[in-house]
């Protein structure tokens, strides 16, 4: 691979890294292995760890994708490999 | 008009929709029966998406068993969705680059292999097939109460429609009918939940109310159904956990990643235009599906709630609820559990002889309760209600009009259809174009190959009718299993083919080989060599659930683990991937070049 195609693989993986990370930690994160502890605070009539695992966690999914696809444009763009 | 007339004027007219929409759409080529030409928008394919994925699994089963399960049930609920974000990210933008029909394809090419492919096509059978069996137990429940049969005839008029419905479309036709169907199902499930919600807490978006004071108190709904659940001695409904921490946790990472690696999801990113469209797809079909998911809890919750203070009237009203009048009199009861009684999917025994109906957890470990119990004169639960009737039944629980039971009715057909279709789809594309065309018979026409398509979906049908009959469990829970097997087998194989460039034949095959093996044997050990009932060999495994406690529905995350690991291992004894692969690998990676989706080897 290219120099400039290296450098696009490890800004994608980079941009994964993090997406990855926070998709981790609201569901199996909060969602699950402190929820027992996040149930202590409440959110309106849920116990937070409740919500995570039930309601949160769907959300933040939702944002994270559409976050990653405006992301990668802007990589796409970056290193001239758009469509 | 009668809740019989309605709701076979609502679930015909659906019908007739989805029959006109067919018809409208009808495939010309293969490339229009398979991806639909490789132009559909992201919004509608998102749509479509959420369609085909939301399956009776979803829609008739998954609220049912969160209502029993509690917080644990919320592994359906993330494992469902979560593995969205990694389809989204990690494999279907660069499969749609990659630019073929068929996950086996994709594997072919990518292992330079016949043998991968081969492998390829059996672990997507293997799960596909389950995971219809999952959707005829749902169709069987939900025929059986439209049509007041027993739950096996509803199967045998179920296995007819969904094959005539899969053989006359084809993708095409599927894409724009499976919008049609979103729009049914998706408004059958949250207009009784708007209703129910309403009742309970006077806030008409289930995902607030759900949150929210009982209507007329101050004491939240999750509070209310805490006290009343722990008091009949089951388990406290917010924190109740499925197993152990490191079950749910292992079951939803199945889920999830069972999810991405799903054939008959993956295929639906071969029908948008570009790569950057497959992306922003991904976030649409999950938009779509959310609608569902986050008011499932919702349903959940409010069903349980209503269950219980149909049979218990101090649920509701406070008092004492083991006082013998709370109890719902035999003969006043809801007309609703008569007619589920009908199906054999709800029951009542009067263990006691008093002509009431208790209902409560006989099982549990709570010495209070027990005593309780036993001074009431209790002689054990009188009610099971099987969970996958829970959403059917939930608008005739909240005493809702008929046009809303007949509304679910529809909705609940519109989802097994949608899903049972997608995924024979995807069974007659590995078996016609991969195997038959792609193995055995390179010269065959495109007739002939449309021809062997329907004749596996025809097998395929039958074979999962016949085990629909004895399910492996509940709807959901069957579909679990189908997710495990994804996830232990072909998602590693995908990921491994995008992510590491010098994954070579060896390793992919045996990776494949092994994680699928070990799944299999752990599930057939609990369920029955191919859920054939009888051949269970759980002692063989040391037990049940003997590997850390780990459930058979959530060992697919373990099969993945074996899976990477044997991938590795053999391929760092075997020689790299010849130099164009490596090529190949460098080219799918970057979006530039994409062209529609086409079907040659």
């Amino acid at each position: 691979m290219d120099q400039t195609g290296q450098a696009y693989w490890s800004a994608v993986l980079g941009l994964l890294g993090k997406i990855l990370a926070i998709w981790f930690l609201v569901s199996f994160g909060a969602g699950i292995l402190f929820a027992d502890a996040l149930n202590g605070i409440k959110l309106g009539g849920y116990p937070l760890g409740f919500w995570f695992a039930h309601q949160g966690s769907i959300y933040i999914f939702i944002a994270l994708i559409f976050y990653y696809a405006k992301a990668m444009d802007r990589i796409d763009r970056k290193f001239d490999v758009h469509e | 008009m009668d809740l019989q007339t309605m709701t076979y004027l609502v679930v015909g007219a659906s019908f007739a929709l989805y029959i006109g929409i067919a018809i409208w759409a009808r495939a010309g080529s293969t490339s229009e029966f398979y991806v639909a030409g490789g132009g559909v928008h992201p919004v509608t394919n998102g749509m479509a998406t959420a369609a085909d994925w939301m399956s009776a699994a979803s829609f008739i089963s998954m609220a049912g068993l969160i209502s029993n399960m509690g917080y644990g049930g919320g592994l359906f609920l993330m494992g469902w969705t979560g593995g969205y974000v990694l389809l989204a990210c990690l494999l279907a933008p660069y499969l749609r680059k990659f630019g073929k029909f068929t996950v086996p394809q994709f594997i072919g090419d990518r292992f330079y292999s016949k043998t991968a492919s081969t492998v390829a096509v059996v672990c997507l059978l293997t799960a596909s097939i389950t995971y219809i069996i999952g959707q005829m137990t749902g169709v069987g429940v939900a025929f059986s109460r439209f049509l007041g049969v027993s739950s096996e005839m509803g199967i045998y008029i179920g296995m007819g429609i969904v094959f005539a419905y899969a053989v006359f479309g084809g993708m095409k036709g599927i894409t724009y009918t499976q919008v049609a169907q979103y729009i049914v199902l998706i408004l059958a499930y949250t207009v009784p939940a708007i209703f129910i919600s309403l009742q309970l807490t006077g806030n008409p978006i289930p995902q607030l109310g759900l949150g929210s004071d009982m209507a007329g108190s101050d004491v939240s709904l999750l509070q209310k159904l805490d006290q009343v659940v722990t008091e009949l001695g089951f388990g406290k409904y917010t924190t109740t956990t499925a197993g152990s921490t490191l079950n749910m946790f292992v079951y939803t990472l199945s889920l999830m990643i069972g999810t991405a690696g799903l054939p008959h999801v993956i295929m639906r990113f071969f029908t948008v235009p570009k790569v950057s469209d497959a992306r922003v797809s991904a976030g649409w079909a999950l938009v779509f599906i959310a609608i569902l998911y986050t008011t499932a809890p919702a349903v959940a919750a409010m069903a349980k709630m209503n269950l219980i203070g149909t049979t218990n009237v101090a649920a509701m009203k406070g008092g004492d609820m083991y006082a013998p009048e709370s109890s719902l009199k035999a003969e006043e009861r809801p007309d609703w559990m008569k007619r589920w009684e009908k199906t054999g999917l709800l029951k009542f025994e009067d263990k006691n002889g008093d002509g009431r109906i208790q209902y409560y957890n006989d099982k549990t470990k709570d010495a209070a309760v027990k005593a309780k119990a036993e001074a009431a004169g209790w002689k054990g639960n009188e009610l099971t209600v099987n969970a996958d009737i829970i959403v059917l039944a939930n608008p005739e629980i909240a005493l809702l009009p008929n046009w809303v039971i007949a509304l679910v009715a529809a909705g609940g057909l519109a989802a097994a259809l949608s899903t049972a279709a997608g995924l024979l789809m995807a069974i007659s594309a590995a078996v016609s174009h991969d195997l038959v065309k792609g193995v055995f018979k390179p010269d065959i026409s495109e007739q002939g190959e449309l021809m062997a398509g329907k004749i596996s979906m025809a097998i395929a049908i039958v074979i999962a009718g016949y085990l629909g009959l004895n399910p492996p469990g509940f709807a959901a829970g069957t579909v679990a299993l189908a997710f495990g097997i994804a996830a232990s087998s072909l998602f590693p194989a995908i990921m491994l083919g995008i992510f590491s460039k010098k994954m070579n034949k060896e390793g992919a095959v045996a990776g494949m080989l092994a994680g699928l093996f070990v799944t299999l044997v752990y599930v057939f050990a609990h369920k029955g060599i191919f859920f054939i009932k009888g051949t269970e060999f759980v002692d063989m495994i040391g037990g049940a659930n003997s590997f850390f406690g780990i459930t058979p529905e959530a060992f697919g995350a373990v099969g993945a683990l074996v899976n990477f690991i044997v991938a590795f291992v053999v391929d760092k004894m075997t020689k790299e991937p010849p130099e164009h692969i490596q090529a190949l690998v460098e080219s799918v990676r970057i979006p530039r070049g994409a062209k529609a989706v086409d079907g040659a080897h």
